[in-house]
């Protein structure tokens, strides 16, 4: 049995505090976010930090967001964007992936690298004429613009690292099962995705949190006619002269439980994608 | 009938030629055993008989049929693999049957044969286990049951039990030349283990940088090796090889002038020598004997004694350096340190030219 080396105490301690420090700086907003979500308007301006108490507990939040506006619909748009987005990226990033690392084929290289220019370039540099498109393809208060937007934005990060992934899974198992007859679609589907399940995890979790919480195409491609996102259908609670403080707080409360669960239910098939490789 | 024949083939990686004008016959139900040390390019032509790897040049034929350009599941071959290859998602019967499944087979069937199969490789209790929850002798029957349910006409091995342990390594040994006899398939079998090859095969091929140095069955090689390679490549431990220098050579046999200043005399040589010529003599450690019963005498001291109980391996050198093993009884009394005289019959040595190449082979003891 081998056991770590004990480092020495001091050192220890200063890493659990700073760990402690980064969590507190992580989790903090989320906190004071769900904690004055249940507080009355006075109770969030007198003592943000307090938990809600018999006298400041209110759900009248609650009660604006769910009875007073659409946000029943907001919630369907964004789910339905994100979980579009997620499943083309997914789909497609994994077969170009597989065939990018898989096939030797003319311009093999250069694909590759022209994905690697779309993780370095941001995809908000074409936002003119991403809108311009848009126009001409009659798709503006769509969710299909968005869909298709986000989808062009997940795939070069998720086409990089499941190749990464792809790279690390044995050549024998394709050639075995070559030999077995399977062919390269049924190779695909039935040997190497069942094998990225913890990569595919990952990558779903990296393409979703800026698909959910993005507000800037929403509110450039998809403004109006009942299309709007969760985020951008905040922002009605956000008047020139009047915030409504306890809208936007309990919509932003309900809009954190999706990638909440999401996380919950990812979370071990993200640390072992996460750390993949890194131990043998 | 599955024969499977190599002719002229070739193979290059960019500039680098792996694979020389490999010409080869396996005969159906032959075991065939490509040896030869790391990098000679057994592997490569493993997986080009697999149609892994594309043919560079020349033709290669299954049963009669050219299989260049077909998909290795066309070719009716299966492989088992060094690493196992399993698929590490699947239970053991889903990895035995999941080829079947998509050659179109009725479920009844596939299920019949997938238990068949477990039956013969002792897998039935391990069915429903994962690969990782298996010891690698059991991956290892896995991997094995995977290539014979689908009952191919060509058994593919590379290095099947590289991976295993000593005692283990045997015992699957055993195995696969059981399997072999019950099956009685065409099998091609890749090692680097000249201890695997002469156990298993009915026909070993030597490879040496890309080249078939010899092929033939596993005594054949050991007793009539065709050149130096082939020399000191079977049989373990080494044979023992002395530079010397032809004197004279008539009807009854040649003087040989040893590098240590000794002459010997060797009688009924086929070959015909020339005084003068280079000549590199072969001899076995198991052929010969300390002490000086045999004409050819070596003279040396003794670096290390290996006692196995059957047997001790003497370690020695000779006056001019040449490093010389002898297999002796095991209860022989020879110290590390001391001078020790060895001997061999005329008939027990091999001798080679200056370029390697057999002049003349052991007398074969009927």
């Amino acid at each position: 049995m081998t056991r770590p080396i004990a480092r020495p105490r001091l050192g220890r301690i200063a890493v659990h505090g700073a760990l402690l420090f980064y969590t507190l700086v992580a989790i903090g907003p989320i906190l004071l976010i769900l904690v004055n979500a249940f507080k009355s308007r006075r109770a969030i301006f007198n003592e943000p930090l307090a938990l809600p108490t018999a006298k400041t507990f209110s759900l009248i939040g609650f009660d604006k967001v769910l009875a007073k506006s659409d946000f029943g619909l907001y919630f369907l748009n964004s789910l339905t964007v994100t979980i579009g987005s997620v499943a083309l990226v997914l789909a497609a990033g994994s077969m170009a992936a597989w065939a990018l690392t898989e096939y030797r084929f003319r311009g093999n290289a250069l694909l590759g690298l022209y994905m690697a220019i779309g993780v370095m370039v941001p995809i908000r540099l074409g936002s003119v004429s991403i809108l311009q498109l848009m126009v001409d393809l009659n798709l503006v208060n769509t969710l299909t613009a968005l869909i298709l937007v986000y989808t062009a934005q997940g795939l070069p990060l998720a086409i990089i690292l499941l190749a990464e992934f792809i790279q690390q899974i044995p050549r024998d198992l394709r050639d075995a099962a070559r030999c077995d007859g399977i062919g390269e679609y049924h190779i695909f589907w039935s040997v190497i995705l069942p094998l990225l399940r913890p990569a595919v995890a990952t990558v779903a979790v990296f393409t979703i949190v800026p698909i959910w919480n993005d507000l800037w195409f929403p509110l450039i491609l998809a403004p109006g006619n009942g299309k709007q996102t969760i985020t951008l259908g905040v922002q009605q609670f956000i008047g020139q002269y009047v915030i409504d403080w306890n809208a936007v707080i309990a919509s932003l409360s309900l809009a954190i439980a999706p990638i909440l669960v999401l996380y919950i239910l990812f979370s071990r098939q993200l640390v072992r994608g996460l750390t993949a490789g890194a131990v043998k | 009938m599955p024969d499977v024949t190599l002719r002229g083939i070739s193979k290059s990686f960019g500039t680098v030629e792996i694979l020389h004008d490999i010409n080869l016959e396996v005969k159906d139900g032959e075991f065939c055993v490509f040896v030869g040390p790391s990098g000679c390019g057994k592997t490569t032509l493993l997986r080009i008989i697999a149609g892994l790897e594309s043919v560079g040049a020349g033709e290669l034929s299954i049963g009669g049929r050219r299989v260049n350009e077909l998909a290795p599941a066309e070719r009716r071959i299966a492989m088992v693999f060094q690493s196992y290859a399993l698929y590490p998602h699947m239970t053991v019967y889903r990895n035995i049957a999941f080829g079947l499944k998509f050659s179109g087979g009725r479920k009844a069937e596939v299920d019949a044969k997938v238990r068949r199969t477990a039956e013969i490789l002792h897998l039935t209790p391990l069915l429903n286990r994962k690969p990782r929850d298996l010891s690698g002798g059991q991956r290892q029957r896995v991997a094995i049951g995977r290539a014979i349910v689908r009952e191919p006409s060509v058994f593919l091995f590379d290095e099947p039990l590289s991976n295993l342990d000593a005692a283990l390594r045997v015992n699957t040994r055993i195995e696969i030349a059981k399997l072999h006899r019950q099956l009685a398939a065409t099998m091609i079998y890749v090692t680097h283990d000249q201890v695997e090859a002469m156990t298993l095969a009915s026909k070993i091929v030597v490879l040496n940088h890309g080249r078939v140095e010899q092929a033939g069955a596993p005594l054949e090689l050991y007793h009539r090796p065709r050149n130096l390679f082939v020399a000191g490549f079977i049989g373990s431990p080494k044979m023992n090889l002395i530079k010397g220098r032809v004197v004279a050579s008539d009807a009854e046999g040649a003087r040989i002038a040893l590098a240590d200043g000794r002459e010997t005399r060797l009688r009924k040589i086929e070959a015909a020598l020339a005084p003068g010529q280079e000549v590199t003599l072969g001899i076995r450690p198991e052929h010969m004997a300390a002490g000086t019963g045999g004409p050819v005498a070596l003279e040396g001291s003794v670096d290390a004694v290996e006692r196995l109980g059957e047997a001790s391996y003497v370690y020695m050198h000779l006056t001019d350096g040449t490093n010389i093993t002898l297999r002796s009884p095991g209860d022989s009394k020879v110290e590390p340190g001391s001078a020790l005289t060895v001997s061999a019959a005329s008939g027990a040595v091999h001798l080679f030219d200056a370029d390697g190449l057999a002049l003349a082979h052991i007398v074969i003891p009927a």
